[in-house]
């Protein structure tokens, strides 16, 4: 995994023009890995498999409030002009549907054994620092606790990231209050910061030195390292969302009766968005899955949420069985009991929630008004 | 705060269960009844252990998997009981099956009843329904190291005289030292006992040496709160209680998030718990 924390002050950093771009992704293929980035599917920037940079979304941002998404045309050609949208890699460590045991019946019985599958090797391409941030999250749920997911860790040990600074921000972006961004210090093999001449590239790990090896890239220069600067520093200015997270441990778990979960269940729809979109949500179900003559049967594990009413059902009843518990369960367990169980809060303040919100709702101003009212 | 188990050995994948045969089935009550599980690969059998109060998951190819306490003796060495009432799809589906059937069983998963901790001390077991099942167990722990307690006491109440479990064990249990009294909620026209429900036993019981007392309750969520408030009266503190709690649990490894309460996963922090360490959770309702 990508570790180490570089400096502005004594970095490193080469130069890639922007036409080497793709002779960098060129290199990861033949290495082995399917590459997968940012790209437009159904007026939204989503994260797939990419041939080449012509499949990014060359001249496009991204225009958000809560409830809200656009895309919108820039007035110039960037490739990562645009923050973070509806998908997140989440989806390609923890796949939102799996198969876990596959069991087949034979003439002694039930054979039951891990699937046969060879865990894809992933390089990223755009993953902004939120999404670092939520990476290692996830990495503390799923594979640094007393059990390790092996799907996740397979895929996990595999992924090469190249990470992008923000050179903009959202108006749903508050990753400054959560502390995650939106300069990207560590947990990649590459970070790039985009000019409108190439990329300023730094590097995070070693095997993100051997490839970049490759290419023979000059050093960036001073000037090109100061125009960096100001790009990701406009980012810095433009993030206007705060959450105040003092206390907010406390604030909340002493606070389960308040009547502002009420006053918000007159609003959630339930509809599970804000955990889909969410990068660290990792709640799951599993079904079975048996062919026509039983013979065969895999139990599939598929992305759950605790908006859904059957998430806590038990014999003899559902645990939540209103808005206001499950809104309360979803909001205190990502700012509160998270940081109980892993250590590290649930919120890396991407946004991703505010913006998917078919109402708008927004947690930092609930955790406002929780503070308020108190 | 809880003891140290034995936990499942390192798993590549621990969604895979081992094949168990179903080699006895015994009718305990109507729609109750307690499956003797024997591992089909001998060397499996050989290393599993486990501690009274942990769970098992038991996995039926087809139709589900769901978390049984498990309700044998700990000193098990050739196959394990789980009580289980017949109440979903998976719970009927082993129903259905019945002996000699293969199914999976993976485990043992959660913590455990306080024993090591309580030994020098008296034991209060107060069990509702099936919730007598996981205490079943730890009664088998103190026949087998009888002189490691002072009193042990069990207070069981159930719905009726035909649903008690375990009746013709009880003989056997006093016999080896553990006080036993029992209630129902409803008599039946042969029922001489106690009628009522359990807090009332816990209420009239005598000689109760409040200092050393341990007390270990399994039940309905709304019968444990009712008895801690019954033991506090008698003047139980809250660090003196175990509970054991339920929820929906798919993974029983703390990675699916449906079995949460507050900061816990009941299937890894729990299902026995310290009550101190839930009280305040278990007061909110919908949490």
């Amino acid at each position: 995994m990508a570790s180490g924390d570089p400096q502005d002050q004594d970095m490193v950093a080469r130069l890639l023009p922007i036409a080497a771009l793709d002779e960098l992704l060129g290199l990861l293929r033949d290495q082995g890995y399917e590459v997968i980035g940012p790209t437009i599917d159904q007026d939204a920037i989503v994260y797939d498999t990419i041939a080449s940079t012509d499949d990014l979304p060359r001249g496009w941002t991204d225009e958000q409030q809560p409830g809200s998404y656009r895309l919108k045309r820039r007035d110039d050609d960037a490739l990562f002009g645009y923050v973070v949208g509806p998908h997140s890699w989440k989806r390609y460590l923890f796949p939102p549907l799996t198969t876990v045991l596959v069991s087949e019946r034979t003439e002694s019985g039930w054979r039951m054994r891990s699937p046969e599958e060879e865990s894809p090797r992933y390089a990223f391409l755009g993953v902004r620092a939120c999404e670092l941030a939520a990476i290692a999250v996830q990495d503390r749920v799923f594979a640094e606790g007393d059990y390790v997911d092996p799907i996740y860790q397979s895929r996990r040990n595999n992924a090469f990231i190249i990470a992008v600074n923000c050179t903009q921000a959202a108006a749903t972006c508050f990753c400054t209050s959560m502390d995650t961004g939106p300069r990207c210090r560590a947990g990649f093999d590459l970070a790039l910061t985009e000019l409108s001449t190439g990329f300023v590239v730094e590097v995070g790990s070693e095997r993100g030195a051997e490839l970049l090896d490759q290419l023979a890239l000059r050093d960036a220069t001073q000037d090109e390292l100061n125009r960096a600067n100001e790009a990701r520093h406009v980012a810095v200015t433009q993030i206007q969302r705060k959450l105040d997270t003092s206390d907010v441990h406390d604030l909340l778990l002493n606070n389960l009766e308040h009547p502002r979960w009420n006053a918000i269940a007159t609003r959630c729809l339930s509809c599970t968005n804000c955990t889909m979109v969410c990068p660290t949500c990792f709640c799951s179900s599993v079904e079975e899955l048996p062919n026509l003559s039983t013979e065969r049967v895999e139990r599939q594990r598929h992305w759950d949420s605790c908006f859904n009413v059957d998430f806590s059902y038990m014999n003899g009843g559902t645990v939540r069985n209103s808005i206001r518990t499950r809104y309360r369960q979803w909001l205190t367990h990502k700012l509160a009991t998270w940081t109980d169980q892993f250590g590290t809060s649930g919120c890396v303040g991407c946004g991703r929630c505010i913006t998917w919100c078919p109402v708008g709702i927004d947690l930092t101003e609930e955790v406002a008004a929780l503070r308020k009212l108190t | 705060m809880t003891e140290q188990l034995t936990t499942q050995s390192e798993h590549p994948n621990y969604w895979v269960p081992h094949p168990v045969v179903i080699e006895k089935v015994r009718q305990e009550v109507p729609r109750v009844a307690t499956y003797e599980l024997a591992f089909v690969d001998s060397a499996t059998a050989g290393d599993y252990r486990f501690a009274p109060g942990q769970f098992n998951m038991i996995y039926v190819p087809g139709v589900g998997e769901v978390p049984i306490s498990l309700s044998t003796d700990p000193n098990s060495r050739r196959t394990w009981a789980h009580t289980i009432r017949t109440a979903g799809n998976t719970t009927h589906a082993i129903e259905q099956l019945g002996a000699g059937a293969m199914i999976g069983m993976r485990g043992p998963y959660g913590t455990a009843w306080p024993l090591e901790s309580s030994a020098g001390g008296d034991l209060l077991l107060i069990a509702g329904g099936i919730g007598l099942a996981p205490l079943r167990p730890v009664i088998y722990h103190v026949m087998a190291h009888r002189a490691n307690f002072g009193r042990v006491t069990l207070l069981y109440g159930a719905r009726s005289p035909d649903t008690m479990l375990y009746r013709d064990e009880s003989d056997l249990w006093s016999r080896c030292g553990v006080e036993i009294e029992t209630t129902v909620d409803r008599a039946s026209s042969d029922w001489q006992g106690n009628v009522g429900v359990v807090t009332l036993l816990l209420a009239r019981l005598r000689e109760l040496r409040i200092q050393r007392t341990v007390l270990m309750i399994c039940g309905p969520e709304v019968m444990m709160r009712h008895t801690v408030k019954a033991a506090c009266d008698r003047g139980i503190q809250h660090d003196q209680i175990w509970v054991s709690l339920e929820r929906n649990m798919q993974c029983a490894v703390g990675l699916c998030g449906h079995c949460q309460l507050g900061p816990s996963f009941l299937c890894h922090d729990g299902p026995v718990f310290r009550y101190d360490a839930v009280a305040p959770f278990m007061a909110i309702e919908g949490l």
